[in-house]
């Protein structure tokens, strides 16, 4: 018979509601053998008492519902964000608060390359929050004349490049007629790049690579590492291309020992018909191991509303500007809907403005009729701009959603001012309208967009504070225990894993967030504050300290 | 090397872009065509045009290939211009949501490419009904007003009130667009990727060549290039699209395109003989007045000789 181990802890928040806290839980192959007092498990035979963690607070593991493994990649390039953020190993990079910070930042990664041609890629800008200043090639000629710089905005979809770089690239030169190409008065363009056709051309230059959006090896063992610290056990990777040979990279990395991080990736429906998709996708699930679920799709409704590419309703954006663009046509959507019903196949699909929102729902209902589907879970993910009428209607129809609190902080008062007005502003990304409504709810990061952190994100639905430290939407804060049920058991309902992870009770997967302090006992204001230990993962332990 | 031309096909979902595309695959006329497709769904291709199919690119009779994009459109381009040797031509057949203009300003940041038209295929029954939806109404507007050439397929599911009814709702919206009607996409490629000089024998005829005519011009040295696309663009004269090269003021031989309201003169990269295929609908091309036009820019052109 296999060891037995069993933990005492300061205390442990199970997520079973007949047990909330307990001071031992005992864990055999993996998994969790009983969460309770120590007599109730010592029924089981010999165990090991293991008092490690005596003075923790245990909680399930974290899961993140939606990010993007594309952040340990990124991690390689020079951190110029505002805030301040960890990299994977552990270093505390601190938030650049000026053009001449950034500009400082990358001199000094320049002078550390030798060869003076090397591209020097940064990551995280964003000017928003210095009065959004533009950001020019001048301003980063000050940086390098002879080595080509480019730095994407925290946003991914805008990038500033130097002189070097747009020569290298071929459009330093009159005459350019793009809209996502500014020009100065010079009539050059003047560095910046909107949107992912301006950005591409450039992006190899600079070291950014053609596919972006994919992780590499190195880069996987790295977002794995970001998840230990912030006691993640369990992350989406939710938008992956999953060519035969990136699942192949995928499953060797997450098949190494001491991988501690159980990855779900969602293969986007771009490029590739319905039909496909779906034929792709159930051959990848075969293929799924413990620690790489693969077999769901990603599907893209719209684009962003801070990039006015989000489809709106009725009265559109607050600064006038025209609606923004489908990414997936809606007749496309209801074959994606119906083929993946028809195959048991599941669908999560990304809708910013509430025009896309509605055209998912208006696309499953009638594919909900034609292949009835008990359970489906079908989720919407961001889905920021959602009414209440919408939220029941997801209730009616079975879905989940996956709302992006972390976007609330960062950009609600961008959204305030300019791009939905006060109204709609106060109601995105509606928490307490999606629970009040019945509808099953997680909460995420989108990391890289935002840092990856659970707890962060439950504080920000919690609190619902924006940069500049105004409330903004008073009635759609939930409370603490509605939020860690999000990022624990919430998150993996939408992900069909509620019955193997996102709580302490025997059955389930030994998979827990390690924490120096308890969630349900310190200050509101403080939950994002809490320091992460590390994580147990389907029983193995990773100290944050140890990676 | 002289820019690759680029021929961008827009349009709704079952507007029968795909089967525009197939139709100019089985009618290249010795052009090599290189398609860029979004995806390839069921049917992407008629399979009896297929010759090969390796590692997502497709082999088609007569030197033509066809593959997909996906997400990444831009670096499809780049490795085709990168081929050797180079396609003809490239035709685009973009996603049913895509914005045209969005995806030629894009192409154009490249020298390698030249836009050599948009056309925007709609469904001359659902179009109408279509521009007024919610959700899709918008797009298809915009769609529209990038349009030069407007193929209305399925002409033949309407009858004469509703086509009538749907040109003029056309003209309103796309004021400066050429309609040619069509069913199941049977348009002559000369109208939507230019004449080919030398088809070559062998090639099937397509019938649908009997709605055009083209005759060619030879512009005298020293005519205004410019000036003479303009009008043949913008003016009376029934054409839809033209090609050639002429010799300008300077002496210096310019390659001349109009496609629809749109015109373009660069300087000629090879040399070429003069001359300019000029293509309009069989009827309405007023030969006489583009002769006449060419006619008055050569006296205007020896005018200036003399003057100076």
């Amino acid at each position: 018979m296999s060891a037995t181990t069993i933990y005492s802890a300061r205390k442990i928040l199970t997520m079973n509601p007949n047990q909330p806290e307990v001071s031992h839980v005992a864990v055999r192959d993996g998994r969790i053998l009983g969460a309770g007092a120590l007599s109730d498990l010592e029924g089981w035979g010999d165990y090991t008492l293991d008092d490690r963690f005596v003075d923790k607070v245990l909680m399930p593991g974290l899961i993140e519902g939606h990010a993007h493994t594309m952040e340990g990649t990124l991690w390689r390039n020079v951190y110029v964000g505002w805030f301040d953020r960890m990299d994977p190993d552990g270093k505390i990079w601190s938030g650049l608060k000026s053009i001449d910070a950034v500009v400082e930042r990358l001199s000094q990664e320049d002078a550390r390359l030798t060869d003076p041609q090397a591209p020097l890629p940064g990551w995280s800008l964003d000017p928003i929050y210095m009065d959004n200043q533009r950001v020019t090639r001048h301003d980063l000629d000050r940086v390098s004349t002879t080595r080509p710089i480019g730095v994407l905005h925290a946003s991914g979809h805008i990038m500033n490049v130097n002189t070097r770089a747009l020569e290298l690239a071929g459009l330093l030169k009159p005459g350019i007629n793009h809209d996502g190409i500014p020009l100065g008065d010079d009539g050059l363009p003047t560095g910046e790049l909107f949107g992912p056709d301006t950005m591409t051309p450039v992006g190899p230059h600079v070291g950014f690579d053609r596919a972006l959006t994919d992780c590499d090896e190195r880069g996987l063992v790295d977002y794995a590492k970001l998840c230990v610290r912030a006691g993640v056990t369990t992350s989406t990777d939710l938008a992956a291309r999953l060519t035969d040979e990136s699942v192949g990279m995928m499953l060797d990395v997450t098949g190494r020992d001491g991988f501690p991080t159980r990855i779900v990736p969602l293969k986007v429906f771009f490029g590739i018909s319905p039909e496909e998709i779906v034929d792709y996708v159930v051959k990848l699930k075969d293929r799924s191991t413990e620690l790489l679920r693969l077999g769901r799709i990603k599907a893209v409704a719209d684009g962003s509303i801070q990039g006015f590419s989000a489809r709106m309703r009725w009265p559109g954006y607050h600064n006038g500007a025209p609606n923004g663009l489908w990414y997936t046509a809606p007749d496309q959507m209801l074959e994606l809907y119906n083929r993946a019903l028809a195959a048991g196949v599941q669908v999560h699909t990304h809708t910013n403005g509430d025009q896309a929102t509605q055209m998912a729902l208006d696309m499953l209902e009638p594919a909900l009729k034609a292949y009835p589907s008990p359970d489906h879970r079908f989720t919407l993910q961001h889905c920021q701009l959602a009414d209440a009428a919408q939220f029941r209607k997801m209730a009616s129809l079975g879905m989940c959603v996956n709302l992006f609190a972390n976007h609330h902080f960062y950009w609600g008062d961008e959204h305030y001012r300019l791009t939905v007005g006060p109204e709609r502003a106060e109601r995105m990304n509606a928490c307490r309208t999606a629970l009040d409504s019945g509808v099953p709810l997680a909460i995420h990061s989108d990391a890289p967009v935002t840092p990856l952190g659970p707890l962060f994100t439950a504080w920000e639905a919690v609190n619902r504070i924006t940069a500049s430290g105004r409330t903004q939407g008073e009635g759609e804060k939930i409370p603490v225990d509605a939020a860690l049920y999000a990022i624990t058991l919430g998150a993996a309902y939408t992900l069909h894993l509620d019955d193997e992870l996102g709580s302490i009770e025997v059955g389930k997967k030994a998979d827990f967030a390690v924490l120096e302090d308890d969630p349900t006992a310190v200050e509101p204001m403080a939950l994002k504050d809490i320091q992460v230990w590390g994580t147990v993962q389907n029983g193995r332990i990773f100290a944050a300290a140890d990676l | 090397m002289a820019p690759l031309p680029v021929t961008v096909i827009g349009g709704y979902l079952g507007a029968g872009k795909t089967t525009l595309v197939n139709h100019l695959l089985r009618h290249a006329a010795g052009r090599r065509l290189a398609v860029l497709v979004n995806e390839f769904g069921e049917l992407a291709i008629d399979e009896d045009l297929i010759e090969a199919e390796e590692n997502g690119l497709i082999s088609i009779a007569g030197g033509c290939i066809c593959c997909s994009f996906g997400n990444d459109l831009i670096g499809a381009l780049h490795d085709l211009a990168a081929m050797s040797p180079p396609p003809d031509h490239i035709v685009i057949e973009s996603s049913g949501v895509a914005i045209p203009g969005a995806i030629v300003s894009t192409m154009l940041l490249n020298e390698n490419f030249r836009s050599d038209g948009v056309v925007v295929v709609i469904d001359a029954e659902t179009v109408q009904r279509n521009a007024r939806d919610d959700y899709i109404g918008d797009t298809i507007t915009r769609q529209l007003t990038d349009a030069e050439i407007i193929v209305a397929n399925k002409i033949d599911l309407v009858d004469e009130a509703a086509c009538a009814a749907l040109m003029g709702w056309l003209a309103s919206v796309a004021p400066g667009a050429i309609v040619i009607a069509a069913t199941r996409g049977e348009v002559a490629p000369d109208a939507l990727l230019g004449v080919v000089s030398n088809p070559g024998p062998g090639h099937p005829s397509d019938h649908s060549d009997q709605l055009f005519e083209s005759m060619v011009v030879s512009p005298r040295p020293g005519s205004d290039v410019a000036v003479l696309a303009e009008r043949l663009a913008l003016g009376p004269y029934g054409v839809i699209r033209t090609k050639g090269y002429a010799r300008g003021p300077d002496g210096a031989l310019n390659l001349l395109h109009t496609v629809g309201q749109r015109w373009e003169v660069t300087p000629a990269l090879d040399s070429h003989e003069v001359g300019i295929i000029c293509l309009g609908f069989r009827g309405s091309l007023d030969k006489s007045a583009i002769a006449d036009l060419v006619a008055h820019l050569a006296r205007t052109a020896a005018h200036r000789v003399n003057l100076a």
